[in-house]
């Protein structure tokens, strides 16, 4: 399998991807949109919970809710990229011509993946200025921010991964709430409005077991300076993104075969 | 209104009742969808109850009413969709040859969302009673609850019609979905006013009339009878209504004359 073969196929099905999403305000605007509103609801509306007794995080409620909508919108361009997109293009047929054109076909993979990355980090940027506007305070030294990003990229190719192996499988967008629900339900049971420690019953227990608390738990302890068991954030993104990779590649094979 | 309206509006309710109860799909993601978002919230802020002058015991308590409104929401969405779906397919123009009146029909479509809204109401107070969740009101405050939930829920159906009826096209009713949240995330619903520490954002709670219709049905949970909070709960869901269906009434009639 040549490498510069599947690029090319990389290439050219990332870049349909994002002329898609770009030119066409529909796709465009929501992906921005939602996590701007998360970030006005949750560090605007619920900055009091930063000074509920045993909350302790130096850069304050702004920027511990940035980080959420960071992974937040990080997993949602994956989805949206790697599920939605995919979903689409086999209810028009073009994946089919896709598959029926690619010389190398994990190179669709690779392609809607580059996509997904591309469309978040547009994102990404957009919520950064708007946080930074709003006041909010970096700890973290230049390092830390790039592993800050680093597992957003981490938590960006994985939801493309479980989208890209969902709409391989299903191959229709009426689907779509199944591929969105697991990773909204997944993220919501990570401390999304205060710490670990602070969490009670039920959902603390959940959230311990949630590899999304690891990395959550390291991404902030980045922004605010004071990194807090990174490798363990790291090996549950890398074994995300393991297993996922397995799941979109299976699922690729499966629409080969026509099943 | 004369006996032949009522058998008019009867007819179309019955239609919009079948049409929307048998799409399962339509149905239980909008009355699932907030128990999720209730349970992740309640247990995830629960510490949010340690802040001094929270004006609930538990955080359940003071959420539970935000399931009401976005159930409100869902129902401004469906009956916005068949207003709309029955422009686009034609529905409407195949009326125009029956003595059917554009009001008739206006009240008739959303007798659909209204029966998903009181599903969803008896859902969520019978969830919330079961998790616990204290009735300052006693029972007479729950049937005040259902009433206004209802009046609620009929009034953003009132919005989705109008949407509805001025665009002829569900996938714009769609579109609308996101503003409505935005709406929801701008209020009172996750601290109450006076705890929101952002000034801007208290601000604009403050004008947000959704702040006023959650309160309303939150003071019967949380306080008791609290008559102001109720008026002001009642007043915004008439006039809300009153405005909204008065304006579709005009919109579909202006189509109609067109057609």
């Amino acid at each position: 399998m040549s490498v510069s073969g599947n690029l090319e196929v990389a290439q050219a099905v990332g870049n349909r991807q994002l002329r898609h999403a770009f030119y066409n305000p529909a796709l465009a605007i929501p992906s921005v949109i939602f996590p701007v509103v998360f970030l006005i609801a949750f560090a605007g509306g619920l900055q009091k919970v930063g000074d509920v007794p045993g909350f302790a995080f130096d850069s304050g409620y702004t920027a511990f809710q940035f980080v959420f909508v960071f992974l937040q919108s990080s997993a949602f361009a994956g989805l949206f990229t790697g599920g939605f997109a995919v979903a689409a293009d086999w209810e028009s047929g073009f994946a089919r011509r896709i598959l029926l054109g690619a010389p190398h076909r994990s190179g669709v993979l690779l392609g809607y993946a580059f996509a997904g990355l591309v469309r978040w980090l547009a994102t990404t940027v957009i919520i950064t200025i708007g946080a930074l506007i709003a006041g909010m305070n970096v700890n973290g030294s230049a390092e830390e921010i790039v592993g800050l990003v680093t597992l957003g990229i981490l938590v960006n190719i994985a939801a493309t991964l479980w989208g890209i192996g969902f709409a391989m499988r299903t191959q229709s967008l009426q689907a779509g709430p199944g591929m969105q629900v697991p990773v909204f339900v997944l993220l919501f049971l990570a401390p999304v409005y205060v710490p670990l420690a602070l969490l009670t019953g039920w959902i603390h227990t959940v959230a311990s077991w949630n590899p999304l608390t690891a990395i959550l738990d390291s991404s902030r302890g980045f922004i605010d300076g004071n990194p807090v068991n990174s490798w363990v954030a790291f090996a549950c993104g890398a074994g995300l993104l393991a297993l996922l990779a397995i799941w979109a590649v299976t699922g690729l094979r499966r629409a080969e075969r026509g099943e | 209104m004369s006996p032949e309206t009522w058998r008019e509006i009867g007819l179309v309710a019955w239609r919009s009742l079948r049409r929307t109860m048998r799409q399962p799909a339509l149905v239980v993601p909008s009355i699932v969808f907030p128990l999720i978002l209730l349970a992740v919230s309640s247990a995830g802020l629960s510490s949010a109850t340690k802040l001094p002058g929270f004006p609930a015991d538990t955080y359940l308590d003071f959420s539970l009413t935000v399931c009401f409104i976005q159930a409100a929401l869902f129902a401004a969405i469906t009956a916005g969709t068949e207003v709309a779906t029955d422009i686009q397919s034609g529905f409407l123009n195949r009326l125009q040859l029956t003595p059917l009146k554009s009001s008739a029909i206006l009240v008739g479509q959303v007798a659909g969302a209204a029966m998903i809204a009181l599903i969803a109401t008896v859902t969520y107070i019978g969830v919330g009673l079961l998790a616990g969740a204290d009735m300052k009101a006693g029972p007479g405050g729950v049937l005040v609850l259902i009433v206004l939930s209802m009046l609620i829920s009929v009034a953003m159906a009132g919005v989705g019609a109008l949407m509805g009826a001025r665009t002829g096209q569900p996938e714009a009713v769609q579109g609308i979905f996101p503003l409505l949240f935005v709406l929801l995330f701008l209020s009172s619903s996750n601290l109450p006013r006076n705890l929101i520490s952002v000034d801007w954002f208290r601000e604009v709670a403050t004008y947000n009339p959704i702040s006023y219709l959650v309160e309303g049905l939150r003071s019967l949970i949380i306080t008791g009878w609290d008559g102001a909070a109720l008026l002001k709960g009642f007043g915004f869901a008439v006039i809300i209504g009153g405005l909204a269906f008065y304006a579709a009434g005009r919109s579909l009639r202006t189509r109609m004359e067109r057609t």
